[in-house]
């Protein structure tokens, strides 16, 4: 067995493979699977200080080799959250990290402060790239000054690990990566959705309710790796990589390309055992390579 | 098409559906949905009613014998089985017939007073009648008039005549029909029960992409659903 686990700031993964949030649920959903345990943690769903009905329906369009999406943060609310869904992941062996999005400055720092009075969460993933709300999410982190001020705003209220999620959708994300981080994150996660949109041509309308909603798949994962690759030469904090990664191979890209640690996202819906066969992958890549550790991995793209 | 578990199957309750992974085809990339059409649990396989319309459920159709695939199942929540001796209208509309024949089935076993109606474009889009004969009255409406009485369901005669003797209706098929068959049910104070089909990313309720409105705002038809009381539905519109 190659070592496999790797550290987040303050975090302790005994593996690099996450989920990426709203593509897990809370978690439980995945029980009937496989043994949540495993994962180095989960990022649980986006949640928001005030309950969210999300957009209307339709809301998801296949694209080749992906799919868009337009949920818009529908959630219960931080205290849906802490009342009724916490005490459910509470005995999991693993780190439980949650997706925090809002519309205001002030939202993202209630809902933070919440999420700091609950033990058994070990961090945050502060959301300012969701690009299905009309205010707020991708509006934060798409400049400099206000994804600072939002992410220098949490901070003041949240002492556990801040990872912050970035939206790809921006001329320059190691510009952004850098400000984030010079405001106290503890390390970045990258990359949201990309903004697309699809037309149905018989009916000339578009697909989606919201007419333009988020890209996920492999679809986007040579952006993703480029964006890693680029940010890991402007950051000193982890990154945590994301965009299409289907199996244990496309994690390692993402892990030579420079993150820490992966997320898995629109593969759960097709596979929900994607997660498990990519710890099983990563490990048989490291004992076929004869390398150690994972770490060792990390940036070791060779130019 | 009949797939046989390589575990042995669980109970699966009518209504519910199998999400089904398309392998083959390079221009699909999430699983379909398909509602369990028939189970056989001494054989261990479960049958699928496929037509093929878009590039998923084309490539499924020409699936080879032998072939494996990948079957996340039973999903979703079927059909309410009443407890009291009842009499019981199926009511279903091109391709959702395909929940109906489980229900039939399940429904005359419990001694259920059973009838079915099913409507079509015309009768070459009938199948497996005999099967359905079964387990219960008969009916067809084609919209050609070319089998059974003409026109859509809900011109046929039961609902003129003796709509009001049932004590269920459980419908599967294209919204309008539904909808026109859960109007008159509602006015007939008839407790009536829909399978929706709206299109998911996962189907088992974390993508929120499958959503329906309901009295209790959105809610996935994958996980709430796909059957729903149509008193929890929003269609009065």
């Amino acid at each position: 067995m190659a070592e496999l686990n790797i550290s987040i700031d303050r975090l302790m993964l005994k593996n690099p493979v996450l989920t990426a949030s709203g593509t897990f649920g809370y978690g439980v959903e995945f029980d009937d699977f496989f043994d949540v345990n495993r994962l180095g943690g989960f990022i649980v769903k986006g949640t928001t200080f005030h309950p969210r009905q999300g957009n209307p329906y339709p809301r998801m369009a296949e694209t080749p080799s992906g799919m868009l999406n337009a949920v818009g943060l529908q959630n219960g609310g931080v205290d849906y959250f802490v009342k009724n869904i916490y005490p459910k992941l509470t005995g999991y062996q693993t780190n439980v990290l949650v997706n925090v999005s809002g519309s205001t400055v002030e939202d993202y720092i209630a809902c933070a402060e919440r999420i700091n009075e609950l033990e058994h969460i070990s961090g945050i993933e502060l959301n300012i790239s969701c690009p299905n709300v009309k205010e707020g999410g991708m509006a934060f982190g798409t400049s400099c000054p206000s994804a600072e001020a939002v992410v220098r705003a949490v901070r003041k209220v949240y002492h556990r690990t801040m990872i912050v999620k970035l939206s790809p959708n921006v001329t320059d994300i190691a510009e952004i990566a850098r400000a984030v981080e010079n405001a106290g994150a503890d390390s970045v996660s990258l990359i949201n959705t990309l903004l697309g949109m699809a037309i149905n041509a018989e009916t000339r309308k578009p697909v989606l309710s919201t007419v333009t909603g988020g890209l996920s798949g492999p679809a986007v994962k040579p952006i993703a790796l480029r964006m890693v690759w680029q940010v890991y030469q402007a950051v000193k904090v982890p990154i945590i990589g994301l965009g299409g990664i289907m199996n244990a191979t496309d994690a390692i890209e993402f892990m030579l390309a420079g993150a820490s640690a992966i997320q898995v996202g629109t593969a759960n819906f097709i596979d929900p055992l994607t997660t498990i066969n990519i710890i099983d992958g990563m490990n048989d890549y490291l004992e076929r390579h004869k390398i150690a550790s994972a770490k060792e991995l990390i940036g070791q793209l060779q130019m | 098409m009949i797939l046989q578990s390589e575990n042995k199957l669980r109970d699966i309750q009518p209504g519910q559906f199998a999400n089904i992974l398309v392998d083959k085809s390079q221009s699909t990339f999430l699983r379909r949905p398909f509602s369990i059409h028939f189970v056989d649990y001494a054989k261990n396989t479960i049958h699928i009613l496929i037509k093929g319309i878009g590039a998923g459920t084309k490539c499924l159709s020409q699936s080879q014998p032998g072939e494996n695939l990948s079957v996340i199942f039973p999903l979703g929540n079927g059909f309410t089985i009443p407890v009291q001796p009842s009499k019981v209208l199926l009511v279903g509309g091109g391709c959702g017939i395909a929940p109906l024949l489980l229900l039939a089935q399940t429904l005359n076993n419990k001694n259920h007073q059973v009838h079915i109606l099913l409507g079509a474009r015309s009768k070459d889009d009938l199948v497996e009648l005999d099967a359905y004969q079964k387990f219960g009255t008969l009916h067809i409406t084609t919209e050609d008039g070319s089998y059974g009485e003409k026109g859509f369901v809900t011109h046929h005669h039961l609902f003129a005549d003796s709509l009001n003797s049932f004590d269920y209706i459980f419908t599967c098929g294209p919204e309008p029909m539904m909808k026109a068959v859960a109007a008159q049910a509602a006015k007939n104070n008839i407790q009536c029960e829909v399978s929706l089909e709206n299109t998911m990313a996962c189907g088992f309720g974390v993508c929120l992409c499958c959503v329906t409105e309901t009295t209790e705002g959105n809610q996935c038809v994958c996980t709430e659903g796909p059957v729903f009381n149509i008193k929890r539905l929003k269609w009065q519109n």
